[in-house]
């Protein structure tokens, strides 16, 4: 029988608000096993934890359970605390009464009750704890860096610049993602090009960073400290080696009708190609579906003027295997379709663009050399107008729930950039609400209205009409004013929402890293854990986490990247030690635990087995302990019960269950 | 009907501790409410529920009993939750030849972003429970003395 110590936390008034927490300790002193309990008002605090460190000496404790928040938030600590007190840091169960009862139970009475109940369970798993010791497990120091936008470019260059090796992996031809398709920055009005392009010709030219463009993370197995990935080098069609960037292929290629990615969908490029004019590597793919040697045999002309001679049309796909101690995700984002927003005319008119699009129109290496025009006759706009919110802070299944964050800045930009450069033009904004939190985002926006002169219109745009002359018409609120508004427009700009990219779904899950319903990726805690997926080894970076602007990004670039160089500067990791165990007695070699097992942990022995005297060699399943992660789907499939998880033990959780309907 | 109007249910709720339990903790620290006839056992995946702890759970009293894991294609351990999706098919299938009836049991994927759905689901599911009263077809009447 273990010597159970009983610790229940007030945690302020979060617990003892709705639980009788003297009432608790009344009754858990009677549950077998308990030989002390006690309250107190913060069980983490330094003297809330000496408490439980003098109980174990005072009353010889082996067993302790702490009725106090979720395990998520103190379970390390009161493991800790055992440990120093010189018990096993696995012989502690905590009681979740704060996040499982306190915080959502009125009732005082119904409350104390459930808090015993679940006090009672932890006792009764407790009574049947043993000691665990966790293994060692290797850490690779090298990280891998999913996707080169700014946010990926920047973790890579940080954890390089602490003298670990990254790899970046970027799905399209070049790094620089959404940033480089970007014309200025709010709220300097930087150009975003020039600050972004050193940090790619540093990311390409550091020693400690490899870069995998035009490539995707095929699979991901392992864990924390040793994770392996394939990663798909896609056939560019050209060899990196001997290609000199001198462009004359791309020039001369024939098939010049595929719409731009670069410039969203705004101009054509050819078959050959390089995104943009810096992109790295300098070194242009071939777009096979669009390339006229691919499809029909005849042509190769890029490799008739490839002085170089680096047309490659045989390369393959190649398969590049490696190991990674820690693995950054940093996706990006894209802006939703708007093929369900019907009502502003995006789909029947080409004067009505995204602000993406507006982006490249107003970049000088844009479809429109950075003039101001509409897609339909370019001939230069009178009246803009903006709409807001387009799917964002939406409550049909249209859109997205969330603020998109970046919008009404990138807006005042716009606005500010089309006045200043075309002071004639009209510059109206229908908006829900102008949202500026942000060092000099106020004065920003401040300065467009004031300043610049552009009209801001509190109120939603319900319809855009595209007239017969050409010129769109605006039916919409002016919800200061209390009156419809019907304004006449040239080109109309929506800021459509911003969602996660759409690989991210399959990227989580190659990574079992949790996503939310609006396919974010998920923190391991909100606020104090805002870098890293509740799976260990896996770190966040950028818009793939959720909306953010581009410092945010940097900052949060760095600040993964410190988490990743912390990881990575561990010679050694301890592993979890709630992993399977085979009972050698009842096992009977069937195989169907290794069937099930995810990890490939389970192998098989011929084993000199000594059952009750009758000595016989017999194939039994061997768990390895450096690969088991402790899921326990071996425990259930068993069929004969030889199979059980540490920690989580059939009779430790039937003993739960048995407490609970006790 | 008065009885029933008097009866709170016992139920088991086994949830899974990288999606379903984190999605608990947000719901309690959204103060989401939900009865407090639902109590949590924590299992590290979905796939640790063996179909005896159910039945043990219904040998003991219980009421309902709920696994909660990670949204297919989102467990920690790749498959976990597939695993436990066919085991407990086979399990409730069994369940109701037997005469519990299906509702008693129920499998729900909550991932760690889902404070309001698991608040949801356990506000539905003691309510379901409710209306069906006390489960007296596997409760072993040796075990409560």
């Amino acid at each position: 029988m273990q010597r159970i110590g009983v610790f229940v936390c007030h945690c302020g008034s979060n617990i003892a608000a709705t639980v009788d927490v003297k009432k608790v300790v009344e009754i858990i002193k009677n549950e077998p096993g308990v030989v002390h309990a006690e309250d107190y008002q913060y069980m983490c605090s330094e003297a809330g934890q000496a408490k439980i460190i003098e109980a174990v000496k005072e009353h010889k404790l082996t067993g302790i359970v702490v009725c106090s928040c979720s395990p998520r938030m103190h379970e390390t600590t009161f493991r800790n605390a055992a440990a120093r007190a010189g018990l096993n840091s696995y012989m502690v169960e905590i009681a979740n009464i704060r996040e499982q009862c306190s915080w959502i139970h009125k009732n005082i009475e119904e409350a104390t009750e459930k808090a015993v109940i679940l006090a009672r369970a932890a006792v009764a798993k407790v009574n049947l704890n043993t000691p665990l010791f966790p293994g060692e497990s290797r850490v690779t120091k090298r990280a891998l860096v999913i996707g080169g936008g700014i946010a990926g470019i920047q973790t890579a260059l940080d954890i390089a610049d602490a003298g670990y090796e990254v790899d970046i992996v970027e799905k399209t031809p070049s790094i620089g993602g959404r940033m480089s398709q970007i014309d200025k920055t709010f709220p300097t009005l930087d150009c975003s090009a020039c600050i972004l392009t050193p940090k790619m010709v540093d990311a390409a030219a550091h020693k400690n960073i490899s870069i995998y463009t035009y490539s995707e993370v095929e699979n991901v197995s392992g864990f924390v400290g040793d994770f392996t990935v394939d990663i798909r080098k896609k056939a560019r069609s050209v060899d990196m080696n001997k290609c000199t960037g001198c462009g004359v292929c791309q020039e001369k290629c024939p098939s010049k009708k595929t719409p731009s990615e670069f410039n969203r969908g705004l101009s054509n490029r050819s078959a050959i190609y390089t995104p943009f004019a810096q992109a790295i590597p300098n070194v242009p793919v071939i777009d096979r579906e669009a390339c006229i040697k691919f499809k029909t045999g005849k042509c190769g002309l890029c490799a008739k003027v490839c002085g170089a001679g680096a047309i490659d049309y045989e390369q393959e796909d190649e398969i590049v295997t490696r190991k990674y101690g820690a693995i950054v995700v940093a996706t990006g984002f894209d802006m939703i379709k708007l093929d369900r927003f019907d009502e502003y005319a995006y789909s029947q008119s080409p004067d009505v663009i995204t602000s993406f699009e507006l982006e490249r129109i107003m970049n000088a290496a844009g479809p429109t050399k950075g003039h101001l025009e509409r897609m339909s006759d370019h001939k230069a706009p009178k009246d803009v107008v903006f709409i807001q919110c387009v799917g964002s802070r939406c409550s049909d299944e249209r859109g997205k729930p969330y603020c998109s964050k970046v919008c009404c800045m990138y807006t005042a930009k716009h606005a500010m950039l089309i006045r200043d450069k075309y002071p004639d033009v009209n510059v109206t904004v229908f908006y829900i609400d102008v949202r500026t939190p942000g060092k000099n985002f106020d004065e920003f926006y401040r300065r467009a209205v004031e300043e610049y002169g552009v009209h801001y219109i509190k109120g939603q745009v319900g319809k855009v009409i595209p007239q017969a002359d050409g010129s769109l018409l605006v039916r919409g609120v002016d919800l200061i004013d209390n009156r419809q508004i019907l304004k006449k427009a040239d080109m109309v700009v929506l800021a459509a929402a911003i969602e996660p990219n759409k690989d991210v779904r399959k990227i989580a899950t190659m990574l079992t890293a949790s996503i939310d319903t609006n396919n974010f990726l998920t923190e391991a805690h909100p606020k104090l854990r805002p870098v890293e997926s509740p799976t260990a080894g896996i770190f966040l970076s950028g818009m793939s986490q959720g909306p953010k602007d581009i410092p945010e990004t940097v900052a949060q670039a760095g600040a993964a990247a410190v988490k990743v160089i912390g990881l990575l500067a561990k010679d050694k990791l301890l592993t979890n030690p709630c992993t399977a165990k085979s009972d050698e007695l009842l096992c009977n070699g069937c195989s169907q635990c290794a069937n099930v097992c995810p990890y490939g942990a389970i192998s098989y022995e011929e084993k000199l087995i000594n059952d009750h005297g009758i000595k016989e060699t017999r194939r039994v399943a061997c768990v390895n302990t450096a690969l088991c992660q402790g899921c326990g789907a071996c425990t259930v499939t068993c069929p004969s019960g030889a199979m059980d998880l540490q920690g989580f033990s059939n009779r430790q959780i039937i003993s739960e269950v048995d407490a609970i309907c006790r | 009907m008065s009885i029933n109007e008097e009866f709170r249910p016992n139920i088991v709720a086994f949830c899974c501790n990288w999606c379903s339990y984190a999605g608990a903790d947000l719901a309690g620290s959204s103060r989401l409410a939900y009865p407090a006839d639902v109590k949590i056992i924590k299992v590290p995946c979905s796939c640790r529920v063996n179909p005896m702890f159910i039945l043990r759970a219904f040998e003991k009293g219980a009421d309902g009993v709920i696994i909660c894991g990670c949204h297919p294609g989102d467990c920690h351990y790749s498959t976990g939750n597939y695993y436990a999706r066919r085991r407990m098919k086979l399990l409730f299938s069994m369940l109701d030849f037997i005469g519990v009836e299906k509702s008693r049991v129920r499998v729900e994927w909550v991932s760690a972003a889902e404070g309001v759905k698991f608040s949801q689901t356990m506000n539905e599911f003691v309510e379901t429970v409710t209306k069906l009263g006390k489960n007296v077809r596997l409760e072993d009447l040796r075990c409560s003395k």
